[in-house]
């Protein structure tokens, strides 16, 4: 599809601006604080999940649903500007957040870079529809930042493969219908190349979702155990032991974040919701007249736009060919220190109530808790010592770190022992 | 620099990268070290018949753009000049033939001396403490008659020993007035100052009774605010660019020399702790390419949020840049600190702009205010 085929962009503003007019809720920014703080009950929870479904159904109805993904899947085939558009329109209004990342990109991604028609045709619309939450099956107990050296097993029985592990840090699997998972296929081969994606759905008999409690009390982040979890193998996604070759474009699609021209976030909110603007901050302390609060206020303001332009710069970038696709981890590594920073503005702006506050403290109620949680942003979705590594080896093209597992067999890497949360 | 040139764009940046090679290759700027102009005329001649001093003209007084927009070309010469660290007042030139242009004064020969090269001129903007704060001024133009009277001090301005006209930004009561000076009128004096870059030479003006006819003064009396506003945006856009060429300039040195230096029998480059430092340098570059290019475009299509994303841009290449810079000497170790390595030249380019058209500081209180007059509105 090309923009030649499809809509105008004035056009499609147009029809997206009056749809959002006429069916959106606005909402406060400051409302919408994203999966990070504990404030709402799981009904609540459950019947935001619900409304996200419901105005997914809603955008795809309209023909605002999947602005990049082919027609044939229930997309509308149209630009990146076209998604660009509708970012800018739904600025203000409520939009489905969780059903972006991780289910838009990576995962329908990941599907529509490596699905076989029948897996895309079953999935991406339904997808769309809001039909399908769907979170990633990656990380490890064992190891987050080691991808490639999953332990999840997965055992070929017919035409059946049988799967045994556990999985970890997926946002809501409490309430998602599908995982993306990457399992061992191989133990008799270096870690890339024994492994293999798999699609399956998570409310099943032998995988057991378990919520996990972070520091702030919030349970969104899961844990899943899998125990002969049994999985056709028309939903194996690539080949047999080529995991990795998905895997990788997978970690692409995963730095893209909101970047991803796949994914729909209102304009001037990153993924999750928006973080309080910071001079909310600096007047519910009363301190927006001192000179030193201003300044940390102007530098809040300073990051956020530049990790907006940055971000942009990359994706057209990517998009161009002007930047290698491994650029993506530049804006990772930019928003998750930037996040981190804004973290600690808003607490040194809260003073005392960064310590204890009450229901009355308005905006700067959390901001300390907030801090508490502040390493977030450079952990989740891989780390920032990661993309430096991505950073520096595969756009400056330095020397890769020496690695002792490269080429042994995976079932004599030495491991250390599994941990538990 | 914009991911997307136009062919006509990426040929008017090669022919000016390469006019600034043949001319005023690093042993040159060596050389002027000492020069108290600090660049050559015949030098910013051959730069001017380029377009260096015409983008920002209009086309009706002889000047005219590569692309849409001339301040977007300009960029393109003011990063090559970063990238240079060249010589030759780019930004305060280009500024005061912007506003004689769009006021339509001076003549044809005035802006016609100014776009040939014949002539340079420069912006006196600045004070001296306590009024050396950005949007601070207090040089008086007084009137009197047909006449008006300058009374002040103005500093750092660039060139001003050489320049043949000087826009004085001053004040009348409650607003602003911008005088045009020509060199050597009574009452003006010239002091040279130090400064941290090689080339770029910079004066205290002070203007002591300067009596010149009312027809020096460009726009209005007292009522200047809007012109010098627009002047400020266009001297901050041309400042980020150019940093942004000395930060990438020091930053493939930097990356040259991690590949090249060995230590323990391993090059720099293989050190993971130089390699996420690089990674940091590399994320905080492309930062500021990014939001120099969308402060530039956004003044230059009269955008309205053209004075929150120049005022990040300022603010963030600023201080990020001295990072990226620091860090790069850093890591070439004691020859870094040292005058016969090259890395000086772009640190001082970067420390000088960012010290220029307001400080990192100034533009963090700034978006401040911008932020919260929009919440007044809102």
């Amino acid at each position: 599809m090309t923009a030649a085929d499809g809509e105008d962009l004035e056009t499609f503003r147009a029809r997206a601006r009056a749809f959002v007019r006429h069916n959106l809720r606005p909402v406060d920014p400051a409302q919408s604080i994203g999966p990070l703080r504990n404030e709402r009950t799981d009904e609540e929870e459950l019947a935001a999940v619900a409304r996200d479904r419901e105005v997914q159904r809603m955008l795809f109805d309209a023909g605002l649903a999947g602005v990049c993904f082919p027609r044939r899947y229930g997309g509308q085939g149209l630009t990146p500007e076209h998604q660009r558009a509708l970012n800018q329109e739904l600025a203000g209004y409520e939009y489905p957040a969780r059903i972006q990342a991780p289910t838009l990109s990576p995962c329908a991604a990941v599907l529509l870079d490596f699905g076989t028609e029948e897996q895309k045709l079953r999935h991406l619309p339904a997808i769309l529809k809001g039909e399908e939450i769907w979170m990633q099956f990656l990380s490890e107990p064992s190891g987050g930042s080691d991808v490639a050296a999953a332990l999840t097993s997965a055992v070929r029985d017919g035409e059946e493969w049988v799967l045994n592990g556990s999985k970890i840090w997926t946002t809501g699997a409490w309430w998602s219908d599908w995982g993306l998972c990457l399992a061992r296929t191989n133990w008799d081969v270096p870690k890339h190349r024994g492994l293999t994606v798999f699609v399956l759905p998570i409310r099943q008999a032998g995988l057991d979702v378990h919520r996990i409690e972070m520091l702030n009390g919030s349970k969104e982040f899961c844990q899943e155990f899998l125990t002969d979890v049994r999985v056709p193998d028309s939903d194996r996604v690539g080949d047999v032991d080529d995991g990795w070759t998905v895997g990788t474009r997978w970690m692409f699609h995963e730095r893209m974040l909101t970047n991803s021209p796949l994914v729909t976030v209102p304009a001037g909110m990153t993924h999750g919701g928006g973080s309080t603007p910071m001079e909310e901050v600096a007047r519910d302390a009363g301190r927006l007249a001192d000179p030193y609060v201003r300044d940390l206020v102007g530098e809040a303001h300073m990051l956020e736009i530049v990790d907006r332009h940055l971000r942009r710069r990359i994706g057209e970038g990517i998009a161009t060919g002007t930047l290698p696709d491994q650029s993506a981890a530049i804006g990772r590594l930019f928003s998750g220190v930037a996040s981190a920073r804004a973290r600690t503005i808003a607490f040194e702006i809260a003073g005392a109530a960064g310590a204890a506050w009450t229901d009355e403290d308005g905006d700067l109620a959390f901001c300390g808790s907030d801090f508490l949680m502040r390493q977030v942003s450079m952990i989740g979705g891989g780390t920032t010592e990661m993309a430096r590594n991505v950073i520096s080896e595969r756009v400056l093209g330095m020397p890769r770190e020496r690695s002792l597992d490269r080429d042994l067999a995976f079932r004599d890497v030495p491991r250390g022992a599994p941990t538990r949360p | 620099m914009l991911l997307a040139l136009s062919s006509d764009q990426e040929l008017f940046s090669e022919t000016t990268a390469k006019l600034l090679e043949e001319l005023v290759p690093v042993g040159e700027l060596r050389r002027l070290r000492d020069d108290p102009v600090g660049f050559d005329r015949d030098y910013w001649r051959r730069g001017a018949e380029l377009g260096w001093s015409s983008l920002l003209v209009g086309e009706e007084h002889g000047g005219g753009s590569i692309g849409d927009f001339g301040l977007v070309d300009l960029a393109l010469v003011a990063y090559e000049f970063g990238r240079h660290a060249a010589p030759g007042p780019l930004a305060v030139t280009n500024v005061v033939a912007a506003t004689l242009s769009e006021a339509g004064h001076g003549g044809d020969e005035v802006i016609g001396a100014l776009l040939s090269g014949a002539s340079v001129a420069t912006w006196c903007l600045g004070e001296p403490p306590p009024d050396d704060r950005l949007g601070s001024i207090a040089l008086g133009v007084r009137v009197e008659g047909d006449d008006v009277v300058l009374n002040g001090v103005k500093r750092p301005v660039e060139s001003a020993a050489v320049a043949d006209l000087l826009l004085v930004t001053g004040r009348t009561g409650p607003g602003l007035t911008q005088v045009l000076v020509p060199a050597g009128t009574a009452g003006v004096s010239v002091a040279p100052m130090d400064s941290v870059d090689m080339t770029r030479r910079f004066s205290v003006v002070t203007f002591d009774e300067v009596r010149l006819p009312g027809a020096a003064v460009i726009g209005s009396t007292g009522s200047a605010d809007d012109q010098v506003a627009r002047q400020l945006e266009r001297a901050v856009a041309i400042a980020c660019a150019e940093s942004v060429g000395a930060m990438q300039a020091a930053f493939d040195m930097t990356v040259e020399w991690a590949f090249d230096r060995y230590s323990f029998g391993r090059p720099l480059a293989s050190y993971q702790e130089l390699k996420h430092r690089f990674a940091d340098m590399k994320t905080w570059l492309e930062a500021s390419h990014a939001i120099s290019d969308a402060a530039t475009g956004a003044v230059a299509s009269g955008a309205p949020d053209a004075g929150e994303l120049l005022s990040t841009a300022k603010a963030f290449i600023g201080d990020y840049g001295s990072e990226l810079l620091q860090d790069c000497v850093q890591i070439h170790g004691g020859i870094g600190v040292t005058f016969e390595h090259d890395i000086h030249l772009y640190l001082r380019r970067h420390t000088l702009d960012r010290a220029l058209f307001g400080t990192p500081a100034d533009h963090r209180q700034r978006l401040t205010d911008i932020v919260e007059s929009r919440d007044r509105v809102a």
